[in-house]
């Protein structure tokens, strides 16, 4: 790698990631490609996604030039101010759709569930870093807990896309501090051993009613079932090769909710086909390793489970947005990553990889 | 000691993290391709079946009306046509809510009930996002008022449309009928693909008869819309193939002098072109305006039509069934004469009444003291009815019978409408199968003057005549002379249908009903004397009659200075001209008119002089062109050729192309 030879490059000296970059940059065109068709050919939509992703990237470069260490010692205040946010949120919070997410703030609104999406995962590391590795039962319980409160204040928004995806990131932080597959299989277990009887004997019709609504959405085609029902077959016909840019009659003629939001992928997968897909998957794929060899590199505890976390937190974006808008996994608002139209969730991803770019180009300064 | 567990920790950690990275990555990879079976599944596997649903989504399919056939009379003057009129529809998926919808509308312009009524009949039974006409014919001052507000009223929309318009309305009304709007009865009975865009179908007349000819073919146009249904554009476009136009055999001028000679009396007249069956003049009275019920009539005006005694409604001359009375006399006549129970030089006395052997009751004539010595002419210039007793007695009911179906009495004539009754020949087995009762003489006596249970209807008793005064070749009536398909340069024609030729006995017979039928105008005491002027071009047969009323009793309701009116006979006149070389036969009924030849005949005399007015005293005088007669048409035809085509086979022709 030429970030490793002796004299750092330009781009290294300035804590950036040249080959992650130009993955993000080319999904990043990719979505801008597909939002300008998504959202009707909208202008004014574009030029508003656009100021967010340069805001984003910013954030991206300042977040990259901050050590490791130095988000490590932040990372117990960074926390605590989050959780104080989303106790806020709940009492003063603003109401959008049905869901109290917003903070204002007087200048702008701010969404303190997304910021939890890093700051969560970062004091798990902080907090695993500093202990055993693998961690011991008793600091497992308290990660635990600590990943608990805000996922429980997330999902009292409602929020439940956040609030899983904050699990999922905290839960890849314990998984990659080494909790052992007996334990790993032991909750899985236990999980579905709680299920069952929950399901036979407490749970009321209506409950389970609702639940195999949420599990087979098109067993209700007039109501939550529409949605999945119109973009299984905008992607659907989109064939091998799709109908072409701008040729989405799903999307183009409003049959697909959401398009420019949570279902883009559908618009991408109608106008691309599966060729299209292929190549998009792929440049996730290319991101999601470059991202693992990042982590496998770095220096330090604290590091590589906060950068496996973002990675794989990422990969889990793209899981339940695909697996949701083709239909295997139950609707959850998550947006499909770096391509949805949306402004919280894109900064808070590029300053993800901000973090991840930080561990990579600050690796000298702690190695020697 | 905690730098010292940190240290050794190292190595375990080293190995745990490079363990779990290799797990990260496997998991990654066992998520990708579970993605990608899926998307596999859907884009290749199932692609056809999604395509197919996508398609199903945005393409609907619109039916284009067609242009529904033009209606011409003989002389290209339009009876029927489409005007361009703006509707009102409103599309109610689209409307908030349709009852304050409704009422904002009627605050704008008028609604009747009968409007609402019908729109909300429809809105059940038409498909989703489709506009359902609530008023018909806007006013250009509706249409700018509408139009002002129509930003008020979400799911309201004005479609300029072709409504039908009759510009003869009141004329035409029992010939051509008119169009309405399609009812739920008629829905069950329409193919429905062709009629998804039609509103309207014949109701009545020519109208009704000749809808498979007159609707035409259904176009249809495949549209993208979007997910509220909005049109965005047409995909595919098939044009409509327009009806057939029609032309008639009705000379809307002659009609019009029907109509004038009528005045204000009720009745029915008929006439026809003895050489063809073809339908000249068909006049019911009274008659109304056939354009109150394009685009639905309201209640209290069809309750006034339809429940007034003087029954404008009722088509008289095809519904109308009358005793003939003495219009008969001259077919008797014939029919002594053809079959030989009388010959040329019968004669008889007649002493003012007829007895039958044996029986005390006597058979009155019309002339108290008698018509004294009366052979076959003058019992049918001066009506003898003691002859006609006679006559018939000697030929007995059952020959009577046979040889008045040879015209067409008792028989529905098979005009090119609907609704047409039978009128009545009574025979023996006729009274054994309907009454159950056997046949008495006296029923056969004063059948022979056209009374008792004869009945003959206006259409019939013109068509008898024409087929005496052709020499007994009996057409089927037609209104329609020939069909114009819009592809065809020319008007295919209705070629005449021979329904049976009368098997003639003797020529001069015939001569000899026909001269008598003259001297009824010419002669010195025919009782339609007046009829004849100075300057006439041509000579006049004809025969009238006057028909005693028995009906009346069963009118419940009618007022007490109407009752003498309607207690008064009917007056009846048959006649054909010119009478050596017909060119038009015609029968007219005056209803409680009185006497024939005061009445009925004065009526007939101004369509005939209407009517031979337009021809040159050459033309009156050529002699009827064919030698030979025309041969029945057979029940089951040989193909025709293409210039004698016939309704019938276009009919068919277009069934087969819809």
């Amino acid at each position: 790698m030429a970030s490793q030879s002796s004299s750092p490059s330009l781009f290294f000296r300035l804590h950036i990631d040249l080959t992650l970059l130009m993955g993000l940059i080319a999904l990043i065109a990719i979505g801008q490609v597909i939002l300008y068709s998504a959202s009707g050919e909208s202008m004014a939509l574009m030029q508003r996604q656009s100021i967010r992703l340069g805001i984003a990237l910013i954030a991206m470069l300042l977040i990259a030039q901050i050590s490791p260490d130095t988000m490590r010692r932040w990372s117990p205040i960074i926390f605590i101010i989050g959780i104080i946010m989303l106790i806020a949120v709940l009492l003063v919070g603003t109401k959008v759709l049905g869901a109290q997410r917003w903070l204002d703030l007087g200048l702008f609104r701010f969404q303190p569930s997304e910021m939890m999406k890093l700051s969560v995962p970062m004091m798990l590391a902080w907090f695993l870093s500093s202990g055993n590795i693998p961690p011991r039962n008793k600091h497992l319980i308290i990660a635990l807990a600590i990943l608990l409160v805000p996922v429980l204040l997330i999902a009292k928004q409602p929020d439940l896309g956040t609030s899983l995806l904050v699990t999922s990131a905290g839960l890849f932080v314990i998984f990659m501090a080494g909790v052992s597959w007996r334990l790993i299989f032991g909750f899985i277990f236990a999980g579905i051993a709680f299920t069952i009887p929950m399901w036979l004997f407490l749970m009321r019709d209506y409950q389970r009613q609702r639940v195999l609504t949420m599990l087979n959405p098109e067993s209700d085609p007039l109501g939550s079932g529409y949605h999945i029902i119109q973009s299984k077959i905008a992607i659907g016909s989109g064939g091998s090769f799709g109908k072409g840019w701008l040729n989405g009659t799903q999307s183009h003629l409003e049959f697909l909710p959401e398009r420019h939001t949570d279902f883009i992928f559908s618009v991408f997968a109608e106008e691309f086909g599966f060729s299209g897909i292929l190549i998009l998957l792929s440049l996730y794929l290319f991101v999601i390793f470059r991202g693992i060899y990042i982590t496998t590199q770095a220096h330090g505890t604290f590091s590589r489970l906060l950068g496996a976390s973002i990675v794989l937190t990422f990969l889990i974006y793209i899981f339940v947005n695909i697996g949701m808008v083709s239909g295997i996994l139950p609707v959850v608002g998550v947006p499909l990553p770096l391509v949805s139209y949306g402004g919280t969730s894109i900064v808070t991803l590029m300053a993800g990889f901000g973090i991840l770019m930080s561990i990579h180009t600050h690796r000298k300064l702690l190695a020697h | 000691m905690a730098q010292k567990q940190h240290l050794k920790d190292h190595f375990i950690e080293q190995q745990i993290f490079h363990n779990r990275s290799i797990t990260a990555i496997f998991f990654t990879l066992i998520l990708f391709s579970m993605l990608i079976f899926r998307l596999f599944f859907l884009q290749i596997n199932s692609h056809e079946h999604f395509t197919t649903l996508s398609q199903n989504n945005r393409v609907s399919v619109q039916a284009i009306p067609p242009t529904r056939g033009l209606i011409y009379d003989r002389n290209g003057i339009i009876l029927a046509e489409n005007l361009p009129s703006y509707t009102l529809q409103i599309i109610p998926e689209q409307a908030a809510d349709i009852e304050t919808l409704l009422e904002k509308l009627s605050l704008l312009i008028t609604l009747r009930d009968i409007d609402i009524k019908k729109f909300k009949k429809e809105v059940r039974r038409k498909r989703r996002f489709e506009g359902i006409p609530l008023r018909f014919r806007l006013t250009d001052e509706e249409v700018a008022i509408v139009s002002v507000n129509l930003h008020r009223l979400p799911g309201v929309e004005i479609k300029a449309q072709l409504s039908r318009f009759y510009p003869y309305g009141k004329e035409t009304a029992h010939v051509v009928g008119y169009v309405g709007r399609i009812n739920e009865k008629e829905l069950k009975k329409l193919p429905v693909t062709n009629y998804s865009g039609t509103n309207h179908t014949g109701k009545l007349g020519v109208e009704k008869s000749y809808e498979a000819l007159l609707h035409g073919q259904v176009g249809y146009q495949k549209v993208e819309t979007n997910v509220r249904g909005r049109v965005l554009r047409v995909l595919e476009r098939s044009n409509p193939i327009p009806g057939n136009d029609l032309y008639l055999n009705l000379d809307i001028n002659l009609q019009k002098v029907a109509i004038e000679a009528f005045e204000n009396k009720h009745g029915a007249l008929v006439a026809i072109n003895p050489e063809n069956g073809q339908v000249l003049a068909m006049v019911s009275m009274p008659d109304y305006d056939a354009n109150l019920f394009v685009n639905g009539i309201d209640s209290k005006t069809y309750k006034a039509l339809n429940t007034s005694w003087e029954r404008p409604l009722f088509n008289r001359t095809i519904m109308g069934s009358y005793p003939p009375g003495s219009t008969t006399k001259p077919f008797f006549a014939l029919a002594g004469l053809e079959l030989n129970v009388i010959q040329l030089d019968h004669e008889i006395f007649c002493p003012g009444f007829y007895r039958l052997k044996g029986k005390a009751h006597k058979y009155r004539d019309w002339k108290k003291w008698g018509h004294g010595k009366t052979d076959i002419t003058k019992s049918i210039v001066q009506s003898c009815d003691v002859f006609y007793y006679d006559l018939a007695f000697q030929m007995g009911i059952n020959k009577m019978h046979k040889f008045m179906t040879h015209f067409g009495f008792g028989k529905k004539s098979g005009i090119d409408i609907l609704g047409e009754r039978s009128g009545l020949m009574p025979s023996k087995e006729w009274k054994k199968r309907v009454r159950k009762q056997v046949w008495f003489p006296g029923e056969t006596v004063i059948a022979g003057i056209g009374q008792g249970y004869v009945l003959v209807t206006p259409i019939q008793l013109a068509l008898g005549t024409a087929t005496l005064a052709n020499g007994g070749q009996h057409f089927q009536p037609q209104l329609v002379s020939s069909i114009q398909r819009k592809a065809d340069p020319f008007p295919r024609r209705v070629s005449p249908q021979v329904i049976r030729n009368v098997p003639i006995l003797r020529k001069e017979n015939w001569q000899e009903v026909h001269h008598a039928m003259t001297e009824v105008i010419h002669g010195a005491r025919g009782t339609a004397r007046r009829l004849n002027k100075p300057d006439l071009r041509y000579k006049i047969a004809g025969k009238t009659g006057t028909a005693q009323v028995f009906s009346v009793a069963q009118d419940a309701t009618y007022k007490e200075d109407e009752l003498e009116e309607r207690l008064k006979d009917h007056a009846l006149f048959m006649s054909f001209a010119p009478a050596d070389n017909p060119k038009i036969a015609i029968a007219v009924v005056v209803e409680n008119g009185g006497h024939g030849g005061s009445v009925a005949a004065p009526i007939a005399g101004k369509v005939i002089e209407a009517y031979l007015s337009q021809f040159s005293d050459e033309q009156l005088k050529q002699p009827v062109k064919k030698e030979t007669r025309e041969k029945p048409a057979k029940k089951q035809r040989t193909p025709v050729n293409v210039e004698s085509d016939n309704t019938a086979a276009i009919l068919h022709e277009e069934h087969k192309h819809g």
